[in-house]
């Protein structure tokens, strides 16, 4: 069984089993969002003496702070128990992209010459690491969810405003992808 | 203990996440080159299965944990803020090579440097609440 889960999955049974988490959730009676967690964890750190977005009660999104203290169990787990010794599947076509910008497809999660401290810690990794994340922060409130609330969720229940925000979260990748990365690279 | 639950299924949620390689920043720059079908075969198979599921809750009115009919809240109606923030999150995602959920999925993975990406992402959660009244909505 283990050796099973150990592999890496095919989509339809990933996509099904995100599908599973949420449906988990509604039948707790909450709903699967995972980027309200960050504006919780601000006003658990006080944010909301000076600003009212913060000021709300933020005790009931406790279950929420544990499920994501649960995700990086669900991380710190498969990496070093539920790992198969194999590279990364990716595509061809997309290794050659990457390595035209000399990012050297190492068959892992993330590229290692990417993501580390001496790369973070240039004026390029802090833009990619700081900024990018900054940009996640600020945008998943703006648009009032991200992948989880807006891709899963909100189509789920065929919200046209998530449609709008998935097709928003697209443009924005592309341009990224196609015309900020050559410029990075 | 009544957090027990969310604590295993947040559990579950890291490592479907991990297995999928939804939080692989290869498959994501794969995604956004549309050369694989890898990322759009699990998208797409949860959407249509959550719209047939959620359907099924709606018509046969199940009932939560707690007894009480389920109820999915709807969006606001508007398209500005879902369109101009949709647009910064996807350039921050293809940045990152990571969302919110797989931004702590790594590092539980053990990528510490993404404790430099949650920062950055609770300071931007704190402009957007500084700035929220100036932008349009």
């Amino acid at each position: 069984m283990v050796e099973i889960i150990r592999q890496p999955w095919p989509w339809y049974i990933s996509g099904l089993a995100i599908t599973a988490i949420m449906l988990i959730l509604v039948y707790f009676g909450k709903s699967f969002g995972f980027s309200s967690n960050l504006r919780t964890i601000c006003a658990m750190a006080g944010a909301g003496k000076h600003i009212t977005f913060f000021n709300y009660d933020w005790k009931s999104q406790r279950w929420n702070l544990m499920f994501l203290f649960g995700a990086i169990i669900g991380g710190f787990i498969s990496s070093h128990w539920l790992q198969a010794d194999i590279p990364l599947a990716l595509s061809k076509a997309t290794i050659l992209d990457l390595q035209k910008m000399d990012i050297h497809f190492d068959g892992r999660t993330a590229p290692g010459q990417l993501f580390n401290w001496h790369f973070l810690l240039s004026p390029k990794g802090l833009f990619i690491f700081l900024g990018g994340g900054f940009l996640v922060g600020f945008s998943t409130r703006y648009a009032g969810g991200c992948t989880s609330g807006h891709a899963i969720s909100g189509l789920s229940n065929l919200q046209v405003p998530s449609l709008i925000a998935v097709a928003g979260f697209f443009v924005g990748g592309l341009v990224t992808t196609h015309l900020i990365f050559p410029l990075l690279f | 203990m009544k957090f027990i639950k969310y604590i295993i299924t947040g559990i579950l949620f890291g490592i479907v996440m991990s297995k999928s390689e939804a939080v692989s920043w290869y498959r994501i720059q794969e995604m956004f080159r549309f050369q694989s079908f890898h990322m759009f075969g699990i998208i797409g198979t949860a959407v249509l299965s959550g719209v047939l599921f959620t359907w099924l809750i709606k018509v046969f009115k199940v009932k939560d944990l707690q007894a009480e009919h389920i109820k999915f809240p709807e969006k606001d109606r508007s398209w500005k803020r879902y369109l101009y923030g949709g647009i910064i999150f996807g350039l921050g995602w293809a940045l990152t090579g990571a969302c919110p959920g797989p931004i702590f999925v790594l590092l539980g993975q053990g990528y510490a440097i993404m404790g430099v990406v949650i920062f950055g992402s609770l300071l931007g959660t704190y402009t957007y609440g500084a700035i929220k009244s100036k932008l349009p909505h």
